[in-house]
């Protein structure tokens, strides 16, 4: 695994937009949730206004990538879940002021609890993760929604696959 | 032969229903839910009396009490139109021949009047072959607005007669009114009498509420709210439907919560490090403890009606099973589920006798019931997806969250007696899930 840090880059747009193609062959796509910054009872947390800039949850979303995957009933992290994390605790190394919350959901496949559990376990793997990559505990929260809020609407595997997830949301602030 | 009627005049308690007789011994007509009625037994319903003031309450009490018998499954309704008695008034004698004649089995005669702001409900029972009585006749007063009521009262006295089961049509149930796409699904929890009248909304739909569960004595439900953000244990007192905090730490994820059949104790899953595990609170004093614990989920308990044990879903052993363990934690929770598939929110019958539960095998899902020692596993549903089964306080029917796929895929609440039959989505208006089926009332 590559590690593609962007210590040390200033926070401008289009060089890191170099640098991560430059990491491609191992970095996974970024993927995104469509909860992330949505206006109303869909979207849980505000979003970040005024666009791109690196040092923006707009940026980590879009440009880190917020999102990873889990296979069926599976917590364990991919490669490709790997890099992704590892480029979220490299932003969050520069972004100190930022805490984060992780959210984990499950497919729609099981009970709600059972699924709430297997959300809280997702999350927590993913905390385990950017805690290994040296972000600091109490800058992360975790939070379930079970199957409650998928991100793809469809009843087989290919929208199973992308709600079987677990996002990483950054606010302003530098947690508890 | 002609029985003089009894029935004695009972005031009204301002929401109560007052029923004027204690039940008599049961007749010899009876028909047995347990062996699961392939033919329904044929019964008449005459046309109600107006007592007085009665006016289009008096059908509507016929109709309500009507559609509680049918509903069941156990009985068929000779319509009017086929009945060729005529009775002169509620008092008189039964001309049984006349209904032997159309073939009803039983004869359900009634009146409603209306005095007062109360509204009056009488019924009468026969056995038309044997040419008896089934019991005295009763009536029930209520408010006028509770007039649903007094018919689910005089309709369970029937059908307790007639089947030998305690009755459950004078009951409500809590649930999630789920509206929105399914990627911007708003919820709120509502309350409705057993058959989907009556609903009131208990929240609004601003955070995601999920699993409400009543006490045993339906005063006080438990719910998860989303209200901080994060799920949270949440209380309701049903009599002034007022919000009530719980003493849980506000940086955990706490949901799923019941309240012990004592009302004593909250048993709810809390996730701490992507662990979640069963912990009972003290609701008064907020003392909390692990009480079904370790490096799995633990999650969806249900107590055993005693409140002497826990049924849990718990994939300790790999997959999600169903376990039962002695209510304070101590011992070995032991397996009970072995059938194809995984298991979950299992709930335990208000009877004892068995456990309801989800069953997921390969992409379907099931209700099933089984023993609560495993045995006698029978499946009752199938569908895309069957979830969250909740039971009629006379353990004889099992309600239950049934979603169809796709993306325009909604939630429904049907319902199947003990038996696998009668299933029937409930007629409401909009989608819902997560039902909790409180006690008889009073």
């Amino acid at each position: 695994m590559t590690n593609c840090t962007l210590r040390g880059w200033k926070p401008a747009a289009l060089l890191l937009a170099l640098t991560l193609s430059a990491c491609a062959p191992v970095a996974a796509p970024v993927v995104t949730d469509p909860y992330a910054g949505a206006p109303g009872a869909g979207g849980l947390y505000p979003g970040q206004p005024g666009g791109s800039l690196f040092g923006t949850a707009e940026y980590f979303r879009t440009n880190v990538g917020d999102t990873v995957l889990f296979a069926r009933d599976q917590v364990t992290l991919s490669d490709e879940a790997r890099a992704t994390l590892t480029r979220q605790a490299d932003w969050l190394a520069q972004h100190g002021s930022f805490s984060t919350t992780i959210q984990g959901h499950s497919d729609e496949q099981g009970t709600r609890e059972f699924n709430l559990a297997l959300g809280a376990r997702r999350a927590g793997a993913v905390q385990e993760y950017l805690i290994s990559r040296g972000v600091a505990p109490n800058r992360i929260r975790t939070v379930s929604f079970g199957k409650e809020r998928p991100a793809a609407v469809c009843s087989d595997e290919a929208c199973f696959a992308q709600n079987r997830r677990a996002v990483t949301v950054v606010q302003p602030g530098a947690g508890t | 032969m002609f029985r003089p009627l009894l029935i004695a005049l009972i005031a009204a308690l301002p929401f109560g229903l007052s029923p004027a007789l204690a039940q008599e011994d049961d007749g010899p007509l009876r028909i047995e839910i347990t062996e699961g009625v392939v033919e329904p037994m044929p019964i008449a319903v005459a046309p109600f009396f107006d007592d007085g003031n009665g006016g289009i309450m008096v059908d509507q009490v016929q109709r309500v009490l009507t559609d509680d018998l049918t509903g069941t499954g156990l009985f068929r309704a000779i319509p009017a139109e086929a009945q060729i008695a005529s009775l002169d008034s509620f008092e008189a004698p039964v001309a049984y021949e006349d209904w032997r004649a159309v073939n009803a089995e039983a004869l359900v005669t009634g009146a409603v009047s209306v005095q007062d702001g109360t509204v009056t409900v009488k019924f009468r029972l026969f056995d038309v072959f044997s040419g008896q009585p089934l019991g005295d006749g009763m009536q029930f007063d209520a408010p006028v607005d509770g007039w649903r009521r007094a018919a689910h009262k005089a309709a369970d006295q029937v059908y307790s007669r007639l089947t030998g089961e305690a009755p459950y049509f004078d009951s409500r149930v809590v649930f999630v009114n789920e509206t929105g796409p399914k990627d911007g699904r708003l919820k709120r929890i509502g309350l409705m009498d057993f058959d989907g009248a009556n609903q009131i909304w208990l929240t609004d739909d601003t955070s995601l509420v999920l699993s409400p569960k009543l006490s045993r004595d339906g005063r006080r439900m438990l719910y998860t709210s989303y209200e901080t953000g994060y799920p949270r244990v949440m209380a309701m007192n049903m009599d002034t439907m007022a919000e009530v905090e719980v003493p849980t730490d506000p940086d955990t994820m706490t949901f799923g919560p019941r309240f012990s059949p004592d009302g004593r104790w909250i048993i709810y899953s809390r996730a701490e490090g992507g662990n979640t595990d069963i912990w009972q609170m003290d609701p008064i004093s907020g003392a909390a403890r692990p009480l079904i614990a370790g490096p799995f989920i633990d999650t969806a308990p249900s107590y055993s009606p005693d409140g002497t044990q826990i049924v849990f879903e718990s994939d300790r052993s790999g997959s999600p099973q169903l376990y039962v363990i002695s209510a304070d934690g101590t011992g070995e929770p032991m397996r009970i589920s072995f059938g194809q598939g995984r298991y979950g929110a299992p709930a335990w019958s208000p009877l004892g006798d068995l456990i309801a539960f989800t069953r997921q095998d390969g992409e379907r899902f099931h209700i099933g019931v089984m023993r609560p020692d495993g045995s006698e596993e029978k499946t009752l549903t199938e569908s895309f997806l069957d979830e969250g089964p909740t039971w009629a306080p006379n353990g004889r029917v099992v309600m239950f969250t049934r979603q169809t796929p796709g993306g325009d895929g909604v939630a429904r609440l049907h319902s199947v007696d003990v038996t696998g039959r009668n299933m029937r989505p409930l007629q409401i208006e909009g989608a819902a899930s997560d039902p909790d089926w409180g006690p008889l009332l009073p």
